[in-house]
């Protein structure tokens, strides 16, 4: 009984094999590509990217792949620019100011409805900003760009109330100049109260807002689908019907499946693959500004870096271009200043050290280090879009210090001790870099190079009060050409007292398939994509 | 058999707390404040405390432990810190997915695995046992990384035959009811996405099975090569037995042990070790839920998945111990 039992499992084992043989050779007639170029025009955009998004509610996180998928549900009061991060009527459609910058007055626009059928309007905002301000830290880091919560003492917004209607009115504590920038920013799209109050803390997963697209399914960490919402107050906007975000972690891979048809766009190209996509004249390549920098910085508090002229000297040493060749395949853009030029009130007027090795030793020699020093040179020990091979990178600057006699040591150490020493200021030269939060100058300048952010984020404790003060007043005024101009002061400034080399500003490129047309993408990493189409 | 087989489940239960107190020990293994290195930098002292009263990391380690066995006894795994989704609902679609791409992967091993191995051993020293055994070396030593990623070049860029990443066609989705496609499909009726989940299932499941495949087809003929010298054999084929029956019904009967065995590890194996693969192929695995958790220092999903592999590996040696009682009546563990 048993003999025969067993032969038959042999003899249906080998049926299965015939059957699994039959299908591999059946499958070869219907093939994938079908599937994708049937049907007359193309109005299903599938975009491919190498993580999943951690939440849909855009409060909750930081992370950049939640904010690609949201930014097409929520909308907010004022919107960046198509390219850069300049403001532009969102929801509100007009705002003023109070000429002591602490009273923010929005007109909402009107008739326009969440997609659940709901109204927005003045309550529904003040609904958002009260439910942001009374969280705590782990449920929003709205703290990080309003000072704190409701409770904090560090909070900037006193109050928001619902003047009418259709008007808003934030009252400040304190003038903030940023303050727009950041209401631009992802995670401050306005929510339907309705639908928040229905799902609790399942909102995370059933968001719903006034976008031009409507979530419809989250398969965690394969796809995410959105659907056009049909009652989009912009008439003739989204053009496409479905955009469906998959997840495909190899970047290799996504490019495979992106020459299959199987996506139509793709983030997160090799700079090294850029040729086979060039090569195919089925796909395109699609630029993202930057918004990032990556830089050498020196501790100037430390021995010799304290010397102006020791920076500048190793300024004018190192060779961006060949840098940015070797490691970043031509796709990044040499740094003269700590911020990119997607940013308004970047200073194009900066004239960058060139590559120029006499002046240097004459530098050196001039500082008192006629045949150089030792030093140790810190190596970022992970990969950033700014800083894509650390250890490499220091390497090549090593040997571009050598040839005016400096001898640098290149030292690592793990990410978290990294960051660590860096705030002590622990180290004499080190790689760091930083991708904007909101496109405002002061992301990156305050953030990074003013005396108040030494034991944060000024990890090279640069200290300049004419820097300090410019960049204060810069906080409290509210028109953003003088803002700008005091800005252009600032970096002219931190230009001649080199605390850092600024090294790259590094472009991240996408690939798409050649047909998908109006797709512009944002240096803040996500893009609304209610105008793109197929040709 | 029966009174084996409880007795065997009953051993089981040492293994299973052994697990637990292992991974239980995970969380507490992280030097310094878990919960600060679970926050981050940037946490105030007020966060990193509340969730150290949350994980529970202030009460006595005992205690914690059985609160965890408690929780888990009930189903519970916990929350995951970077979702904030129960685990035992967010795992399952990844476990399913695993475990479709496992199954199919493993048949694929086994079938051609242990054909080529008997007939490697039946036509020993033939070119056909070279050329098996060769690629079988071969089939062992690539790496499926550069596998993975050539199978989409050649079957999917250049052929143009099979679709290079993915589950389903996701302009198309299949609505999921137990997560194991190829079943779903199928009882919708739908068999024209049946063919789209099989054609995605091909590629993956053919780079997880190289290895496995190799390790069968060797083991299946050097056992085979042993049990075709024996005394029962030639008196089989003195009997004028077909050659054929001789090999597949005596000799292989004789020979599965040790492959049997073989292929229960190489099973547990793939259900945890599939993350290159999922990666590549962008399957929504279990694998993959761990490495991001491990990514973004999600411990409690670190935890769950391991606990869940673990239990899955002692699942499979079981079935495999039950199956030798069944197959070869011989091994017999009633005193």
């Amino acid at each position: 009984m048993k003999k025969r039992s067993l032969t038959w499992l042999l003899i249906s084992v080998m049926a299965i094999s015939m059957f699994l043989a039959g299908c591999g050779s059946k499958s070869t007639s219907s093939t994938a590509k079908d599937d994708t170029k049937s049907g007359s025009k193309k109005d299903t955009l599938v975009y491919g990217r190498g993580g999943d998004s951690t939440s849909l509610d855009p409060i909750t996180t930081t992370e950049g792949e939640t904010f690609k998928v949201t930014i097409n549900i929520f909308e907010n009061l004022v919107n960046y620019g198509k390219q850069d991060t300049t403001l532009h009527p969102g929801l509100a459609k007009s705002w003023e100011v109070s000429p002591d910058g602490l009273t923010y007055t929005f007109h909402l626009r009107q008739g326009v409805k969440f997609q659940d059928g709901t109204d927005f309007n003045a309550d529904a905002v003040v609904f958002n900003f009260n439910r942001w301000m009374n969280g705590d830290e782990k449920q929003f880091p709205y703290y990080t760009m309003f000072g704190g919560f409701k409770k904090d003492p560090g909070h900037v917004i006193k109050e928001v109330k619902a003047v009418d209607q259709n008007t808003v009115q934030f009252i400040l504590k304190r003038p903030m100049a940023p303050f727009l920038k950041n209401l631009a920013m992802s995670p401050f799209g306005i929510a339907s109260p309705s639908a928040v109050k229905k799902w609790g803390d399942k909102f995370r997963e059933h968001p719903v807002g006034t976008g031009p697209f409507k979530f419809v399914e989250w398969k965690q960490n394969d796809r995410i689908v959105l659907e056009k919402n049909p009652d989009y107050w912009q008439k003739g906007l989204p053009k496409l019907n479905k955009i469906i975000f998959r997840v495909i972690p190899e970047n290799t891979a996504r490019l495979n499946a992106l020459a299959n048809g199987e996506i139509d766009v793709m983030d997160g190209l090799n700079p090294s693959d850029e040729a086979t996509v060039k090569a195919n004249k089925n796909l395109q390549i699609i630029k993202r500004p930057s918004m990032n920098v990556g830089y050498l910085g020196f501790t100037v508090t430390r021995k010799p870096f304290d010397n102006k002229l020791v920076r500048q000297a190793l300024s004018y040493a190192i060779d961006k271009k060949a840098i940015i060749k070797a490691f970043y395949g031509g796709q990044a853009i040499p740094a003269k200043n700590p911020m990119p030029p997607s940013i308004e009130g970047y200073n194009d007027a900066v004239q960058d050290y060139p590559y120029d090795l006499e002046k240097a030793k004459q530098l050196l020699a001039q500082a008192g280090y006629p045949n150089g020093f030792s030093m140790d040179l810190w190596a970022m020990p992970v990969a950033r879009p700014y800083m894509p091979e650390g250890m490499k990178i220091a390497e090549v600057i090593q040997e571009d210090l050598s040839k005016i006699g400096v001898k640098a040591k290149i030292q690592s150490v793990d990410w978290a001790t990294y960051l660590q020493k860096a705030t002590k200021g622990d180290f004499d030269a080190y790689m760091l870099g930083w991708t904007g939060d909101n496109g405002d100058p002061d992301n990156f300048l305050y953030a990074l190079l003013d005396k108040d952010s030494i034991g944060s984020n000024n990890y090279s404790r640069y200290d300049n009060p004419q820097v300090h003060d410019l960049l204060i007043k810069a906080q409290q005024e509210a028109d953003q050409t003088k803002r700008n101009d005091l800005y252009k002061q600032a970096q002219q400034i931190i230009h001649d007292d080199a605390p850092w080399v600024p090294l790259v500003h590094s472009t991240p490129l996408l690939a798409a398939s050649k047909d998908v047309v109006n797709y512009v993408p944002h240096p803040t990493g996500s893009e609304v994509l209610s105008e793109v189409e197929f040709k | 058999m029966l009174t084996y087989t409880v007795r065997r489940i009953f051993s089981l239960i040492p293994v299973l707390i052994g697990m637990t107190l292992v991974v239980f020990a995970i969380i507490h293994a992280i030097p310094g404040n878990p919960a600060q290195v679970i926050l981050g930098q940037r946490a105030t002292k007020e966060a990193v405390r509340e969730l150290t009263e949350q994980l529970g990391l202030n009460k006595p380690w005992i205690i914690q432990y059985f609160e965890y066995i408690k929780a888990l006894l009930h189903g519970d795994l916990g929350i995951s810190l970077r979702t904030r989704g129960p685990i035992n609902e967010e795992i399952w679609p990844y476990l399913m997915a695993t475990l479709e791409l496992t199954i199919v992967a493993m048949l694929i091993a086994i079938i051609i695995g242990v054909n080529a191995g008997i007939i490697s051993a039946w036509f020993n020293n033939s070119w056909f046992d070279y050329v098996a055994m060769v690629l079988a070396l071969i089939g062992v030593s690539l790496p499926i990384f550069w596998l993975g990623l050539m199978e989409q070049w050649a079957f999917s860029i250049q052929l143009g035959w099979l679709p290079t990443t993915g589950r389903e066609d996701v302009r198309d989705p299949v609505s999921a009811i137990t997560n194991l496609y190829l079943l779903d499909t199928l009882m919708q009726g739908r068999i024209d996405q049946f063919w789209t989940v099989l054609q995605h299932l091909i590629l993956p499941s053919l780079a997880l099975a190289t290895i496995p495949m190799a390790i069968i087809a060797r083991m299946t003929r050097a056992t085979m090569l042993e049990v075709m010298k024996s005394d029962f054999i030639r008196t089989a084929r003195a009997k004028g037995l077909r050659m054929f029956w001789v090999v597949y019904k005596h000799s292989f009967k004789n020979a599965i042990i040790p492959v049997l065995t073989v292929i229960g590890l190489q099973t547990g194996l793939l259900l945890g070790g599939a993350i290159l693969t999922e990666t590549i192929f962008g399957w929504p695995g279990i694998g993959r839920y761990l490495y991001d958790a491990i990514t973004y220092r999600d411990y409690p999903v670190i935890q769950s998945g391991i606990l869940i592999i673990a239990s899955l590996f002692v699942l499979i040696n079981l079935i495999v111990d039950l199956l030798y009682v069944f197959i070869d009546p011989r091994i017999k563990y009633t005193k």
